[in-house]
């Protein structure tokens, strides 16, 4: 951390406040933020979805959207000029040059027609008057600085030719190459894997200490704060609520609304609660395989094996939770227990009933006792029907009577505590956590045996994570129900798991009791999920608690 | 990519077979004995049974259909009902004018359309934009034969710019030739800039709200370079394929065209014949029609990897 | 620039502001090409059926002394009933000395029974072809290959050879205007069909238990009608321009039947000096058309913001 009165501020955010377009529910996006960024510091913006930390970042860039969001007052200064009055031709030398931007989606960030060289080749000839020569050199070594393999290849591909975590260090490469004074990251690592999020974090931790950059740092996770930040600013509703150095305000959070988030953050120890020894085994699979495409007539035939001889059981009153990075065959698992897509081979057994592959008309007798849960909260529920209407589908759909249905509907929302009066509701009329609580209710109108939550609690705001998951564990216990939990991050799992399936390339790595595998991973690829997983020195639960004592 | 070219032909095949049997199904659907038609009314039945036997009418209807795409595939359509000649040769002395006609309505076309869209989707919301919609709903909506009598009124009765009517073939000079296709092309293209122009807006409207065109303003770029540079190319696939979706426009198009500037192609053909009720004709200019339609959205499909690098055979 | 930072503003305002959008009936009522489109139709569709209290006479009372009028010219008229009074030829005759207004007024019976009429029945016939045909592996395959053949051939010239195998008439035009939008329809169906059915409310629906068929009608179906609506429209719009043109090249409604495309099929041969047989008609077609166009844009932009993109 830098000694703030003597150097003065890259940027300083002074007192900013940007409007919303009329008819929304407060005026303004950004309310009143100052925030401030030494040479060599990074800063971490942090909050839940709306709390206005991406419209602070693109005011600082001049991108906001036109005639939307409007910065209607305060100053953004970097190097003591403010942007915010500066001209777009001054605006756009400024850009690129003196400061960057890496964005959240590298897939999409980077465009598609042109070879990540020329796209990164295009700053160079819109801020430089190098030539052809010393640009080649420049391109060539910067993304040798990014770390990418043979950069010269690097920089005759396109996007589509690379991975994710490439991708995202190209556009490192672009922001860099003319080695601005701030670099400003919008959630560069939420769409990463946690492996390759590890090693991007890594990165800008790295070349911003050799390029002495300044780095505003927007997450909404706590554990990528606790891995990079200098200095930490909590947004909520437009406003910062906290601000401090990063270690103070994870461990000695003094506002209400800090605390929560941080208390929040679900912790890495297992729960280890006993458990009922011999209850009965609801499912088992042995041996499931799923196997995509393989021989069109022209096409080259290339089987994808999504998974691969998976073995797996959960007893009853029991969470198994089955973790694993993007494209391990955790979901494909899923939706084969369901039978929403048929397994290639193998068999799962409900009780004793092998439903792997199952008639449609045996099916639909056994479907009412696997029920699942996706992880989309806005596409999960028929828009044009009320949520009442979602209910009762299930119910009535094996004979029940709609006045029973609607009462059944009306404890179970009472059940995942909403207001069973709100069943003549459209599901617009909810937030993301209510539509997923409206989702389980769905679920369990079905009385089932299983309960599946296909990262059920993804898409959610960490505080809102918390209640849902309490919410799912409540109805475990109360309901004794089997559970099978998918989920990528590894304090979710660790929170409510008993038993945990590790999934890596389609197979199962590792297999056990929670408590054993996080406490002794065996397998290496669970010990480098395990050691990449952000803020893992950082015991959130504790600390809040330590907080809140 | 060759491996492609060559599926993608094979493609072709059960698309224009499935043509052929809807071409032929109808043409035995009509009312009438063909053999009679042929024979002409002074016709005696024997010589009615001859033309019957001849042209294998006795058969069974899918043997029929066999010698009949047989006959196709050696360049056979048989012989016209009304015109008492072969089709293949009465169609092609009718391609020169109708082809003449369909190219220089596609480049004016491409050569308006493309750049009005673009600058449409620039300028979004402006009046530019909105006078560029109001132009190509009207295009969408202005019947092709009444825009046709409109710009011969104003330009060749009222002010004596352009000849009323007629064909000049090429071999009698370039300047006659072109002369006499400026107003058909510009009737024939409007409707084809509305499709064009619209799609072309929508399209680069489309990227213009991509993530890596919010990159490119990140990087500095000027709002030409960022169009120019990312927003067309990316546009692009789109905006060919409704290029190639919309010569089946400029087919229907060409009919009425022909018709009213009274140009001697194919177009004219189709009515003289249908007016004609001269069936193998009718056959056989869907049946071309039709081909050189599925081979231009051949050709389309090809120019998409050379449009974008992430499609490749 | 202007688009792609939407997402910020809407995760900036709160989830209820979607309770607090207009309804569709409001957002209908303050586009102006819904409002404009749907006045002038209404207008046309009034004035087909009002034809004969327009101050018209029989459009097909044939007239030798007055022949090839220009618009305006007056007379003493007698009429098949045996009246005689003063008569304005508004829009002139034609060559056989029948009143064009009067034809122009009833040929819109045609025109728009003919864009309705195609309109309904392509898009009934195409969403059930659609629907099921994206339900049914199977069928598919078979479904799209005869699209895909009828899709090949130019729709106008599809139009023109099918009325040549039946005698003239109106059915006749209308099967033979309908039979190439079916493909389009079928299409746009399936396609949407298909993404429906990757959505998970759907595969939710699946999970409880719910039949095929009761997943087509509550989940997909509901889907697919604003698209329709839309697409209905356009049609409409170019079955009336169609019917024209077949008209006008004089093959297809009898000529006897005053519909715009006879009139002006009529007036072409002596269009250099009487240019009002064609002029006449030719605006109102325009008009109408231009008028179910605009509908059908403004109730694109309303009812189904996606469909911008795609045309």
């Amino acid at each position: 951390m830098t000694d703030q009165t003597s150097t003065p501020p890259i940027l300083e955010i002074d007192n900013l406040t940007v409007d919303l377009p009329d008819g929304n529910d407060r005026r303004h996006a950004v309310d009143g933020v100052s925030i401030s960024v030494g040479p060599r510091e990074i800063v971490c913006l942090v909050g839940e979805s709306g709390s206005g930390k991406s419209v602070t970042a693109f005011s600082v860039m001049g991108l906001l959207p036109k005639g939307q969001l409007t910065p209607s007052g305060g100053a953004i200064r970097l190097m003591g000029e403010n942007v915010l009055e500066a001209s777009d031709e001054r605006l756009r030398e400024l850009r690129g040059a003196r400061m960057s931007m890496i964005f959240q989606e590298p897939m999409t960030a980077l465009n598609p027609t042109m070879t990540c060289g020329d796209q990164i080749e295009e700053v160079l000839t819109t801020h430089t008057s190098l030539d052809q020569a010393a640009r080649e050199a420049k391109i060539l070594d910067i993304l040798e600085q990014v770390q990418l393999p043979d950069p010269p290849r690097m920089a005759a591909s396109y996007p589509h030719q690379l991975s994710g975590g490439q991708r995202q260090r190209i556009m490192i490469a672009m922001a860099l190459v003319l080695e601005p004074v701030l670099l400003i990251a919008d959630e560069p690592t939420t769409a990463l894997d946690v492996t390759t999020q590890e090693q991007i974090l890594k990165l800008i931790k790295d070349i911003q200490r050799t390029h002495e950059t300044a780095v505003l740092f927007i997450t909404h996770d706590f554990g990528v704060v606790a891995e990079i930040a200098d200095r930490v600013a909590v947004m909520q509703w437009g406003k910062v609520v906290e601000e401090g150095p990063a270690e103070a305000v994870l461990k000695r959070p003094h506002e209400p609304y800090t605390k929560m988030l941080i208390g929040a953050v679900p912790s890495f120890t297992p729960h280890g609660r006993a458990r009922e020894a011999k209850a009965p085994v609801v499912l088992a699979t042995d041996a499931l395989c799923k196997t995509y495409g393989g021989g069109g007539f022209f096409q080259k035939a290339r089987a994808v094996n999504a998974a691969q001889d998976v073995s797996i059981e959960v007893r009853r009153g029991e969470t198994l939770g089955i973790v694993g990075e993007s494209g391990s065959g955790k979901s494909t698992v899923a939706r084969c227990i369901a039978r929403l897509i048929d397994p290639t081979s193998g068999h799962i057994y409900l009780h004793n009933d092998d439903i792997a592959q199952a008639s449609q008309t045996r099916l639909r007798a056994l479907r009412r006792r696997v029920q699942i849960i996706f992880q989309d909260p806005y596409r999960s529920l028929n828009p044009r029907r009320t949520v009442g209407a979602s209910i009762v589908e299930g119910p009535m759909n094996y004979g029940m009577g709609a006045k029973e249905a609607y009462e059944r509907a009306r404890s179970l929302m009472s059940l995942v505590r909403l207001d069973p009066g709100a069943l003549d509701r459209f599901p617009h009329q909810f937030s993301g956590g209510q539509r997923q609580r409206i989702c389980i209710a769905r679920a369990l109108a079905m009385e089932p045996d299983l309960l599946i939550a296909d990262e059920a609690v993804s898409a959610l705001d960490v505080s809102v994570q918390a209640q849902v998951l309490e919410l799912l564990d409540d109805i475990r216990r109360r309901l004794d129900l089997a559970m099978l939990f998918i989920t990528h991050d590894l304090r979710v799992a660790a929170q409510v798991c008993d038993t945990v399936a590790v999934m890596h390339r389609g197979r199962v790595v590792e297999y056990g009791e929670a408590a054993e595998v996080f406490g002794n991973p065996q397998h290496d690829y669970t010990r480098a999920l395990f050691a990449a997983a952000p803020g893992r020195g950082f015991d959130f639960g504790s600390a809040a608690a330590l907080a809140a004592g | 990519m060759f491996g492609f070219i060559i599926q993608r032909l094979l493609a072709t095949i059960p698309v224009l077979g499935m043509v052929a049997v809807f071409v032929f199904l109808m043409l035995r659907l009509t009312p009438g004995d063909p053999a009679a038609v042929l024979a002409g009314d002074n016709g005696s039945p024997e010589q009615v049974a001859e033309i019957r036997e001849s042209l294998g009418l006795n058969e069974p209807l899918v043997v029929q259909l066999g010698i009949w795409i047989g006959n196709i595939l050696q360049g056979d359509f048989g012989q016209s009902y009304f015109f008492k000649k072969d089709v293949a040769e009465l169609i092609l002395l009718r391609v020169e004018p109708t082809l003449a006609l369909a190219t220089t309505t596609l480049i004016f076309t491409i050569m308006v359309a493309v750049p009005i869209g673009v600058i449409a989707a620039y300028k979004h919301g402006t009046w530019i934009d909105r006078a560029v919609m109001a132009f190509s709903v009207a295009g969408f909506s202005i019947p092709v034969f009444v825009l046709g009598y409109i710009l011969i009124y104003l330009f060749a009765m009222q002010i004596d710019l352009f000849p009323v009517q007629g064909y000049k073939s090429i071999t009698d000079g370039f300047w006659p030739f072109l002369h006499r296709l400026i107003l058909p092309s510009i009737t024939l293209s409007v409707i084809y800039i509305a499709l064009i122009a619209r799609i072309t807006r929508a399209s680069v409207l489309e990227v213009l709200g991509e993530d890596y065109i919010r990159t490119a303003y990140a990087k500095g770029l000027t709002p030409n370079a960022v169009l120019l540079k990312h927003a067309l190319r990316n546009a692009a696939v789109p905006i060919v394929t409704v290029i190639g979706i919309g010569i089946a426009l400029l087919i229907g198009g060409v009919v009425v065209t022909e018709s009213v500037y009274n140009i001697p192609g194919l177009g004219r053909l189709t009515v003289d014949a249908v007016l004609g009720r001269d069936y193998p004709t009718i056959q056989a200019i869907i049946m071309v029609f039709s081909f050189v339609y599925v081979m231009i959205n051949l050709l389309v499909d090809l120019t998409y990897s050379l449009l974008d690098p992430r499609i490749r055979y | 620039m202007t688009e792609g930072t939407e997402n910020l503003v809407d995760s900036a305002a709160s989830a209820d502001a979607a309770s607090r959008r207009a309804t569709v009936w409001e957002q209908l009522v303050r586009n102006p090409s819904v409002m404009f489109g749907a006045i002038v139709l209404g207008l046309m569709v009034l004035m087909a059926l009002c034809a004969p209290l327009l101050d018209t006479m029989d459009p097909s009372s044939i007239d030798p002394a007055w022949r090839n009028k220009n618009p305006g010219v007056e007379h003493l008229k007698t009429f098949s009933d045996g009246t005689e009074r003063e008569w304005t030829y508004r829009m002139g005759t034609d060559t056989l000395g029948r009143d064009t207004y009067s034809r122009v007024i009833y040929g819109a019976r045609v025109s728009l029974a003919v864009g309705i009429v195609v309109a309904v029945l392509s898009l009934a016939i195409g969403l059930v072809i659609g629907l099921v045909s994206g339900y049914i592996r199977w069928l598919d395959t078979i479904v799209m290959r005869v699209m895909d053949g009828l899709m090949a051939i130019p729709g106008i010239l599809l139009a023109i050879a099918l009325v040549s195998l039946a005698d003239a008439g109106l059915v006749t035009v209308i099967l033979a205007i309908t039979i190439p939008e079916i493909p389009r329809v079928v299409r746009l169906v399936r396609s949407i069909v298909l993404s429906i059915r990757e959505e998970p409310y759907v595969e939710a629906a699946i999970s409880v238990g719910t039949r095929v068929p009761l997943i087509l009608i509550r989940h997909v179906l509901p889907n697919t009608i604003a698209p329709l609506i839309v697409q209905g429209t356009y049609i409409c719009a170019s079955a009336i321009l169609v019917e024209a043109i077949l008209s006008f090249l004089g093959v297809g409604i009898p000529p006897e039947t005053p519909t715009w495309g006879n009139i002006m099929a009529e007036g072409r041969l002596l269009f250099r000096v009487y240019p009002h047989n064609i002029m006449f008609p030719g605006i109102f077609l325009a008009i109408t058309v231009l008028a179910v166009n605009m509908l059908g844009d403004g109730l694109r932009d309303t009812l189904d913001p996606r469909m911008r993109k795609r045309l």
